[in-house]
């Protein structure tokens, strides 16, 4: 069934993906967080009256507009790279994961760019409330979007509501409320929103800074450090809690990709968690039990098993547990879910081949056999592994899971006291004199791109090697094409994606020293 | 309501649905046509600046419908999504990248420091222009003339040529598609500038362009038409599943649905009348009833490709491989779940509508641009 699979074929197409969606998530997070930061400052100028207001959210808005362009440009790709390269994985799941998309399209992409053309074209032409609403909306739909392509990124996870069906050798959609509502979806949503407010919060405070660093434009800074931080506050302290829980959730869905970003070799009762650590360079050695993974390490006892599982002494698994199994703790060997996917496979191949002969009733018992609940539960549930011809395939990059994690929860630290001082020297009225705060501030705007990029990193990398957990591993997915054909489009989107990312840093970097407009109406 | 219907009312009121998203996505395209004009149409840079900002506040309808459509057919029928994506890989990614250079030409064009300059932005648009219409009626032929794909045992997609999809440019027939929409989008383009630009040159050199636009128009599209009614089509038995080839199957299927035939002809007779009222009577109109003409006329050429016993992607490879409605469909109960979803489509409709209206109040003149601070 899996002929030979040219691993370069793999392994270009999953570049080609991290490639395409990483670009993507250079503007996604502004798009949610400033568009509900525009949201605020429109409703205060509406309230008040006051054209300052109003000034300062027409700033922030071309700003938006800017990132908002090159999002979609880079959002219609992935798209249909699911198709493009993905086909076996798109017809495998697609009777579910097709359906968040298309609803994507139908509520959140209309809603975003109908009301998007209203909000920068319709101040003279519709009243103020309905530009409020539009303004409103657009903040709306754009975090709709996110929701629908977390459901299906929750899905891929931890996958609900399905049933497989032999006879089309797919999954198929048995909950839609299953899928939407499934807790690895909810707490995606939560945690990836939240941070993105964080992000675009650091985005408008740090800009706002340069103008004070530059002495210009002080009571727009001002009064926009004074929304953002406010808001980039409540959102990082939600952050870290909803990131605290989703890690929780992984430990009990994904436990290799947990025990990879906490850099976990060896589980223990009562395991302690590695507040920093530099992983050691030499071949770990998974039957030595003494081994040494760390060259240095602060750790702290206890705190692991409690985050994981709210119990100071609960066991937590680490990469070699899973791999070798440990019978103590109930943990089943790589090997016997291996074995157990091969017979999954086998059967619904014997299945496949009574069908083709024509052998009705032989194929008839062999589906209700495939279907049995026992069956399901102790053998289709490792369909995915049957895949795998080598335990170690089932290990993710430890370290780049380890630094990941560390780097974005550090930062999230870091966000939260940032969020707290500048409030703080904002209402105390000094924060133009803090200069080496300013810069900071400035200096934090690349750090919000690092940590969430180095969160998806460890979502994504950390599922390796699956697309679909235990069910579907990344090289069965892969479209049956030529890696040079694969080679020529990553480098082809390599090219255009940086060329446009150069444009809008430039553009970008431009308007900010333009700066607001002095006074209304009349072109720049 | 919908767990009640069969299977197959559901497949083909899902076969319906995205038909008419694949349709409103060609009106649509009026935006690339236009954009593939800018230089004709408009002589001065003022008039370039009026054209593309009366084409800027519309282009992300026409994208958000070209991802919408491939949404809805991923989630209504995924077999087609994973095989024709899959498969023809060069196409798409071809139909792809001309939408990308698009989506960010308008907002960066004006900027000062945009790196590449207004010229190569303005060049970009006319690329989508040009290759995104072709590339993409040329791609909607292969529902009529078929691809080069097989399918294994577990539905995956092989392709039998190194040319990945792009071998459809072989078929002349195919071709000729490509080319109806690309001057079809065209003649839209120049219907919606008489509509919403107000200046009196360009309305003229519009209505000259708009002759010479729609006699390669007619010439590509009745040559289309002419030649799908004669050719032999692929049919498949209900029964069995069965795909065979049958003489004058589109002829068939035009005579088996006279509702189908009918609507079709209303569509056609309707582009005409919006082209003849514009270059006639010089009627500001003629976009109103040659988009929805438009509409019909697609709408109902998919639904040819689709209905009536026919397989909507055939393979001329492996005639058995081929895609119809019921074998490349989504399960009963998502086409439920999705089913209910579409009912909030006339409500999506609605205030687009309404948004549109209320944003077309006033024509692009250069005065109303004066007062605009957000220019494209
Ligand atoms: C500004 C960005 C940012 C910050 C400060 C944080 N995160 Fe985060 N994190 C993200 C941005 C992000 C993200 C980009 O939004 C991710 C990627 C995938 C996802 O669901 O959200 C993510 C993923 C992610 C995951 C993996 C989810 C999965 O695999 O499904 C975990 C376990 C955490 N985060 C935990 C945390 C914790 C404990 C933080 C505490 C301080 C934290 N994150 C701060
Ligand atoms: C926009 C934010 C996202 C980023 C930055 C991101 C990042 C990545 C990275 C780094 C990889 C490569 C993993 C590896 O090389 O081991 C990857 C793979 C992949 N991701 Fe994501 N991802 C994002 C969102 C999503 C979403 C929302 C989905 C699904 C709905 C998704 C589906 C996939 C798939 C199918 C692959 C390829 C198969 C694989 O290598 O696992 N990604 N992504
Ligand atoms: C890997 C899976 C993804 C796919 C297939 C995808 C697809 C798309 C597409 C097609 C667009 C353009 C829509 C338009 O026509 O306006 C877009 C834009 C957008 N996407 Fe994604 N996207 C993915 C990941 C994400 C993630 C993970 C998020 C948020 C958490 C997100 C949020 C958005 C938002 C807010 C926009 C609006 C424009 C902007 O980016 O600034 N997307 N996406």
């Amino acid at each position: 069934m899996l002929e030979t699979i040219d691993l370069s074929l793999v392994n270009w197409s999953r570049a080609q993906f991290a490639l395409t969606a990483m670009y993507h998530w250079i503007f996604v997070p502004l798009t949610l967080g400033i568009t509900l930061i525009i949201a605020f400052m429109e409703t205060i100028y509406v309230r008040t009256g006051n054209p300052e207001w109003k000034r300062i959210t027409k700033f922030w808005m071309t700003l938006f507009g800017i990132n908002f362009a090159i999002g979609v440009a880079t959002g219609i790709i992935l798209e249909f790279e699911f198709g493009t390269n993905w086909s076996n994985y798109s017809w495998f799941v697609g009777d579910i994961f097709g359906a968040p998309l298309a609803i994507e399209g139908i509520f959140a992409f209309f809603m975003e760019s109908t009301f998007i053309a209203v909000m920068f074209f319709g101040w003279n032409k519709v009243s103020k409330k309905f530009h409020l609403l539009a303004t409103w909306l657009t903040a709306i739909g754009a975090n709709l979007s996110a929701l629908w392509i977390l459901v299906a990124n929750g899905w891929m996870q931890k996958p609900v509501g399905m049933v497989f069906n032999p006879e089309t050798a797919r999954n198929e959609m048995m909950n839609f409320w299953d899928v939407l509502f499934s807790p690895m979806a909810v707490h995606k949503f939560l945690h990836t929103t939240s941070s993105s407010f964080v992000l675009a919060s650091i985005f408008v405070i740090g800009v706002s800074a340069w103008f004070l660093l530059k002495k210009r434009d002080l009571s727009m800074a001002k009064k926009s450090i004074a929304v953002a931080a406010v808001f980039g506050f409540l959102s990082s302290v939600y952050t870290v809690l909803s990131g605290d829980s989703s890690a929780r959730q992984i430990a009990h869905e994904q436990p290799m990709k947990f025990a990879a970003f906490e850099g976990l070799y060896n589980g223990s009762e009562g395991a302690g968690l590695i507040a920093f650590g530099v992983m050691s360079t030499t071949e770990t050695d998974p039957d030595n039990e003494n081994l040494k993974d760390f060259n240095m390490i602060i750790e702290i006892p206890n705190v692991l098993s409690y985050m994981a599982f709210l119990d100071w002494n609960a066991f937590v698994p680490g990469v070699n547990d899973l791999i070798k199994g440990n019978p103590k703790q109930g943990i089943m060997s790589a090997q016997e879910k291996i074995d157990r996917g091969k017979i999954a496979i086998q059967k619904l191949k014997d299945f496949k081949d009574a069908k083709k002969a024509g052998q009705t009733a032989r194929a008839d018992s062999l589906k209700t056999e495939f279907m049995s609940k026992s069956f399901q539960d102790n053998y289709f549930k490792y369909f995915g592994y049957g895949y795998i011809t080598d335990v170690n395939q089932l290990i993710p990059s430890v370290p780049l899971s380890f630094y990941s994690f560390h780097i974005m929860v550090v930062l999230g630290g870091w966000f939260m006291l940032f969020f707290i001082l500048s409030f703080w020297f904002v209402t105390k009225g000094v924060i133009q004199n803090k200069k080496w705060f300013l810069r900071a501030a400035i200096w934090t705007i690349p750090l919000a791109y690092l940590a969430s990029q180095a969160g998806w990193v460890v979502a994504e990398v950390g599922r390796q090697p699956w697309v679909i957990q235990d069910l579907m591993p990344t090289m069965a997915a892969v479209t049956r094409i030529s890696s040079g054909a694969v080679m020529v489009t990553f480098w082809l989107f390599a090219a255009v994606f940086t060329t446009l990312l150069i444009a809008e840093i430039k553009i970008m970097i431009r308007q900010i020293k333009i700066g607001p407009h002095k006074e209304e109406g009349g072109n720049k | 309501m919908f767990e009640s219907l069969s299977h197959l009312v559901l497949q083909q009121y899902w076969w319906i649905i995205v038909s008419l998203l694949g349709a409103l996505f060609v009106f649509l395209t009026f935006v690339q046509g236009g954009q593939t004009l800018i230089y004709t149409i408009g002589k001065t840079d003022t008039e370039r600046t009026m054209l593309i900002n009366t084409l800027g506040r519309k282009w992300e309808f026409t994208f958000t419908t070209l991802v919408t459509f491939g949404g809805a057919f991923f989630a209504s029928f995924p077999l087609f999504y994973s095989t024709s994506f899959g498969g023809a890989y060069w196409v798409w990614f071809a139909i792809l990248i001309f939408f990308v250079i698009q989506a960010v030409s308008y907002e960066y064009r004006k900027k000062p420091n945009n790196f590449l300059g207004a010229k190569t932005f303005e060049w970009f648009l006319i690329l989508n222009g040009l290759f995104g219409t072709i590339l993409v009626g040329t791609a909607v032929g292969t529902f009529f003339n078929g691809a080069m794909f097989s399918l294994n045992e577990m539905n995956n997609v092989i392709w039998a040529t190194p040319f990945r999809g792009l071998e459809a440019v072989l078929t002349f027939h195919n071709v000729a598609l490509g080319l109806s929409v690309f001057f079809l989008a065209r003649v839209l383009g120049l219907l919606y500038f008489m509509n919403s630009v107000e200046s009196d040159e360009m309305f003229a050199r519009s209505k000259k362009h708009l002759l010479y636009n729609t006699i390669p128009f007619l010439v590509f599209f009745l040559f289309f038409l002419i030649a799908l009614i004669l050719k032999e089509g692929f049919a498949y038995n209900p029964e069995t599943g069965e795909v065979f080839m049958e003489k004058y199957k589109y002829l068939h299927n035009l005579l088996a649905m006279p509702l189908v035939a009918v609507i079709l002809l209303v569509g056609v007779v309707g582009v005409l009348w919006g082209i003849a009222s514009a270059l006639l009577k010089k009627s500001t109109k003629g976009i109103w009833f040659a988009g929805a003409g438009t509409v019909f006329t697609v709408w109902m050429l998919l639904l040819l490709a689709g209905f009536n016993n026919t397989s909507f992607y055939p393979s001329i490879h492996d005639l058995q491989s081929s895609l119809t409605i019921e074998n490349a469909s989504s399960s009963h109960y998502t086409l439920t779940a999705m089913s209910y979803v579409s009912l909030t489509v006339p409500f999506v409709l609605g205030y687009i509508w309404y948004t549109w209206k209320s944003m077309n109040k006033t024509k692009i003149s250069k005065e109303e641009l004066g007062k605009e601070d957000h220019l494209y």
